[in-house]
């Protein structure tokens, strides 16, 4: 576990896998939400009831591959922001819980839907994010993924939706 | 269960239309990206995080004081010192800002004490940083969960960006049996559509069978779509409805002026104006799946751990012990789910090795069940009684389980570790089952307890 990855420009580190399903709780468990908001307290928690060894193992560019609906559940921002400030870059899924995606993003944490690479990546994988490119790469192979609307690619490049709006705030 | 439907030009869905009101388009397209000023902005413990991150905009004073709701309700009265400077930040921030609208600790759950004062209308748009904000559905309004982040926006600039979501059609007919509830009914789509089944979109329930249902009943389904992934979830508004609103609205003139009740006007006034102001979805809107079901061909269900698709019909499950169990939350905890609970109940006495937490969702909800007797009923069976709040639905508070406990609940997730520790086991269902449970000591209809 240390900090965040610039995911503006292309980015590399291991996958974590897991399963369908996987919601905001045992992302980071309700027990800490109304006491621990600040990235750097819920970075520790991420995965905790999950995969408990995960914030220990985690690094810098590591990615998530998951199945379908990953965050779905509650609507707690910290489950984005403990991974992101865990580490993670992206999470890769088949699908994702609606809230948990819009959190991800505003929070410049990639949550990028690519079946291809769900079903071609395994524990351990290798793999380069490259955001400009719209690509997955691994090995001799690239997955490509639907490219982020204007809007959302402004955004991370902000800095995330707090950032944007200080700026657009600050326009008038 | 699936049902053809040719889409006609200019048709729009209920989402289509909610929307363009929101953004004062004359009309929306599915998939277009609309700039929403929500009706109402909802928060609750959560609002003194939220204010962290709006201080960081540097303004003065937020831009929409009067639309903010704040409720406290996740962990009520504070479990913790850290907790109590969470509340406290809250208060001290609704008093800085003027927010329109606070309710202490106590007076109950956020989507229903919203809905009891009458702060939301039909045609509204609600955004909440809570996932169950689609609740609102139940009275014909527009409500969607988001993040933290994303209402420090909404108080900051009025508004949020939102994709104008495909809608799905379910259409109720028939009529539910004995001990069946709209818990079941919701366990039943969600068992059948899957966890994702209606993920990104906004489910439209209407059809005959809407007519028979109470506004409890209602709540509940529309509440559980969340479940379901979707981004709203709506009922057909009647004038049940209208009636009901207005009614909350006359004992409460000038609240949402322009649209509710001046002083003096008549619950039928204000009932009529609610009703031309309520949206309803055109014939022939374009669909991305339209469904039938029969509500007579619906049995009490339950969820098994550690997933909320993971449905059985009751009678399927082998004996499964309950050393918990759990009636309340923003899904289960109203008059009409306590009065079922009593039904079951009373006279008797919880199993030896069973225990039971009851948190009803409201100041309202309380009052009315000690008027009629039925808390002390329920008490004398061997029941404990919560403050009004969500009490252990998530974990925080009051009711948590230790490890290797199983909990059958109200609510509305069985996640694992949601009600503490990871070890427990949470099966979901209507509270006439969570009640008969409780009697019998593991999981039962309530026909096994009752006759």
């Amino acid at each position: 576990m240390n900090g965040p990855v610039d995911v503006g420009r292309p980015f590399r580190g291991r996958v974590f896998r897991y399963g369908d399903h996987v919601n905001t709780d045992v992302i980071f468990p309700g027990r800490y939400t109304y006491t621990k908001s600040r990235p750097e307290e819920v970075a520790p928690h991420a995965l905790e009831d999950l995969d408990p060894t995960f914030a220990e193992r985690v690094r810098s560019g590591d990615v998530i591959v998951a199945g379908w609906n990953w965050g779905c559940g509650s609507s707690r921002e910290q489950a984005a922001v403990c991974l992101r400030y865990a580490g993670v870059g992206a999470v890769i899924a088949r699908s994702f819980g609606r809230i948990f995606y819009r959190n991800a993003l505003n929070n410049g944490l990639l949550a990028i839907v690519c079946p291809e690479a769900v079903d071609a990546l395994e524990e351990g994988s290798e793999v380069e994010v490259d955001l400009d490119e719209s690509l997955i790469r691994h090995g001799g192979t690239s997955f490509g993924f639907a490219p982020f609307s204007p809007a959302v690619r402004s955004m991370i490049a902000a800095g995330g939706l707090i950032e944007q709006t200080k700026r657009r705030l600050a326009a008038g | 269960m699936t049902e053809a439907g040719r889409p006609a030009d200019n048709a729009r869905t209920f989402a289509q239309k909610a929307l363009a009101r929101a953004c004062g388009h004359e009309s929306v397209a599915v998939g277009e990206i609309v700039d929403a000023r929500p009706d109402v902005a909802l928060s609750h413990d959560n609002t003194a995080p939220i204010a962290e991150i709006w201080r960081q905009f540097g303004q003065d004073r937020v831009a929409i004081p009067e639309r903010m709701a704040v409720t406290l309700d996740h962990a009520v009265p504070a479990p913790t010192v850290r907790h109590a400077r969470n509340h406290a930040e809250v208060r001290a921030f609704v008093a800085e800002q003027g927010v329109g609208h606070f309710f202490e600790v106590g007076r109950g759950i956020c989507h229903q004490v919203l809905s009891e004062e009458a702060l939301v209308l039909p045609g509204d748009v609600v955004l909440g940083s809570d996932s169950h904000t689609p609740h609102f559905g139940w009275l014909g309004a527009f409500g969607a969960g988001v993040g933290r982040s994303e209402m420090a926006v909404i108080w900051a600039t009025g508004e949020l960006w939102l994709r104008v979501p495909e809608s799905i059609r379910i259409r109720l007919e028939g009529v539910l049996g004995e001990w069946v509830t709209t818990k079941d009914v919701a366990l039943t789509l969600i068992g059948d559509l899957g966890a994702d089944g209606a993920l990104y979109r906004s489910v439209e329930f209407d059809g005959p069978a809407i007519a028979g249902l109470t506004l409890d009943s209602r709540a509940a389904l529309v509440n559980m779509m969340a479940e379901m992934g979707a981004k709203n979830a709506y009922m057909a508004p009647d004038g049940a409805v209208f009636r009901t609103v207005a009614e909350r609205l006359v004992a409460r003139p000038g609240r949402r002026a322009g649209r509710g009740a001046e002083p003096g006007e008549t619950v039928e006034a204000v009932a009529a104006r609610l009703q031309s102001g309520a949206l309803y979805p055109d014939r022939g809107a374009a669909y991305a799946a339209g469904h039938v079901l029969d509500l007579a061909g619906v049995e009490p269900r339950v969820a098994r751990p550690h997933q909320v698709d993971d449905t059985v019909a009751v009678g399927e499950l082998d004996s499964v012990r309950v050393d918990q169990a759990f009636i309340g939350t923003c899904t289960n905890g109203r008059l009409e789910d306590l009065g079922a609970v009593h039904r079951v109940m009373a006279g008797r006495r919880l199993a030896r090795g069973t225990r039971m937490v009851i948190v009803p969702a409201s100041s309202e909800v309380w009052s009315e069940a000690l008027g009629r007797g039925w808390v002390a009923d329920l008490v004398a069976a061997g029941a404990v009684f919560g403050t009004p709040g969500c009490g252990p639905c998530m974990g925080n508070h009051l009711g948590v389980l230790a490890p290797g406990e199983v909990c059958i609940s109200s609510a509305n997730r069985n996640f694992q570790g949601r009600m503490g520790d990871r070890g427990a086991e949470i099966y979901l269902a209507s509270p006439a089952v969570v009640a008969a449970s409780a009697i019998a000591g593991r999981i039962v209809h309530p026909r096994e307890v009752t006759e």
